[in-house]
């Protein structure tokens, strides 16, 4: 489909370059982040809120930061006039992968951040099966990164760019968010790695049929 | 030999018909003006012919030496300078050359990136953030960017917008080496630029019919 792996990494190195220096989306995700979860630690203070609960609103978190941080990857290019310009170097696929290397590298960096404050702040809440809890974050992010990049590319071409994403990405992340929450609460209550292989077997169904569909559509999006 | 072919291309915007039917042939070594009055599709049937754009209906062909060129690989051939078309604010010009080079897939050696700067006569500003450039060594960088490949494929859309005398010297002498080298199509409405080229094309057709060579 590619020929080459150097223009993907081009794509890649370009987006940490120029993310370190423009922070759009860096800025976004780490704001969101720390405002929500100190509006979880007022609203939570002493209570004891159940695992299943806690579970929830980590990926609440990390839902709504990747909406406001990932849904410009494509918005930016457009806005600037830089989109056209890609569009003309090289191959829809090539920017297609690069950025979606880049978010899932920029979104796991979050997440990790996410995860460490929230465990800090909300003593009451632990993970008991890390090794659950690791499979489940790096799927989840894969198959959130997936989503969250095909989602801007569409949302970039729209008229309402504002409103589309979140609407749009709310029932195609519905089975992803249901799968994540139940498997974060299993590693939270202590369950067996194997315990959880249904939630990895959807989570991996579903990062693998986003991943298709976006690379079998992403030049029909992209184009005008 | 390569050779371009534009077949029966119309664009429709909103039911509105921006062209109808354009279709020309260009070999290596020839060139071709667009021209018309605003709004006539110039710069619509430039993004086609390079592929960022697709045709309502019609096709844009790429044949080289009897082979045809699949439209994913078009982007090989192509250098297209215009103003709709940007570079990153964020990065020195430099940075932009090289960033256009490795996404192409090309080495980027300092030394190609120097000398595509040299020739549009930015040496000595290649480590300045683009965004402290002014709009005419944007507009030369554009040119560094489209031609640092060598493109046997050249499309200048307003070739000469925002550019000082010096310029538009170097413009006219990119436009007389790819003359000789490549296929040439400008997009213009300047009357001195109008003869520069081998053939014209006037869009707009108020009858809205057939347009080409």
């Amino acid at each position: 489909m590619f020929r080459s792996i150097g223009p993907v990494l081009a794509v890649m190195r370009k987006e940490f370059r120029s993310e370190l220096r423009t922070r759009y989306a860096l800025n976004a995700l780490f704001m969101f982040v720390v405002t929500t979860l100190a509006i979880i630690l007022f609203a939570i203070g002493n209570e004891n809120a159940s695992s299943e609960v806690l579970s929830g609103v980590l990926w609440i978190i990390i839902f709504f930061s990747t909406m406001s941080g990932l849904s410009r990857t494509f918005i930016t290019e457009e806005e600037r006039g830089t989109g056209p310009t890609l569009q003309l170097l090289t191959r829809p696929l090539t920017i297609f992968i690069g950025k979606f290397i880049f978010n899932t590298v920029l979104l796991f960096a979050i997440n990790l951040l996410t995860v460490a404050l929230y465990l800090l702040l909300l003593t009451n809440y632990q993970i008991r099966s890390y090794d659950i809890f690791i499979t489940i974050m790096a799927l989840g992010t894969v198959g959130l990164s997936a989503t969250s990049t095909i989602l801007a590319a569409i949302v970039a071409k729209a008229n309402t760019k504002g409103t589309l994403y979140p609407v749009l990405s709310f029932p195609l992340l519905l089975p992803l968010l249901l799968s994540v929450i139940n498997a974060t609460k299993m590693a939270a209550d202590g369950a067996r790695f194997l315990d959880a292989l249904g939630e990895y077997q959807v989570l991996i169904s579903y990062s693998v049929v986003i991943f298709t569909a976006s690379v079998l559509l992403f030049e029909f999006i992209w184009k005008d | 030999m390569l050779e371009l072919t534009a077949a029966h291309i119309a664009k429709t915007f909103n039911r509105r018909n921006i062209f109808r039917d354009v279709s020309f042939t260009l070999k290596e070594g020839t060139s071709l003006t667009l021209t018309g009055r605003n709004g006539s599709g110039k710069s619509t049937l430039m993004k086609i012919i390079a592929g960022v754009l697709t045709p309502s209906r019609g096709s844009v062909v790429l044949n080289d030496d009897g082979k045809t060129i699949p439209s994913s690989d078009h982007y090989r051939y192509f250098g297209f300078v215009s103003p709709y078309l940007q570079l990153y604010d964020e990065f020195s010009g430099e940075e932009n050359i090289r960033l256009v080079q490795e996404i192409r897939g090309l080495p980027a050696e300092q030394s190609t990136i120097d000398g595509a700067l040299a020739d549009v006569g930015l040496a000595g500003r290649g480590g300045d953030l683009l965004r402290t450039y002014s709009s005419g060594m944007k507009q030369r960088l554009k040119y560094a960017a489209a031609l640092v490949h060598r493109p046997r494929i050249l499309l200048l859309d307003e070739p000469t917008s925002n550019l000082d005398e010096e310029g538009k010297a170097f413009v006219h002498r990119a436009i007389e080496r790819q003359k000789g080298q490549g296929i040439l199509i400008l997009a213009t409405n300047e009357r001195d630029e109008l003869s520069l080229c081998d053939a014209v094309i006037t869009l707009g057709d108020p009858a809205g019919g057939k347009e080409g060579l």
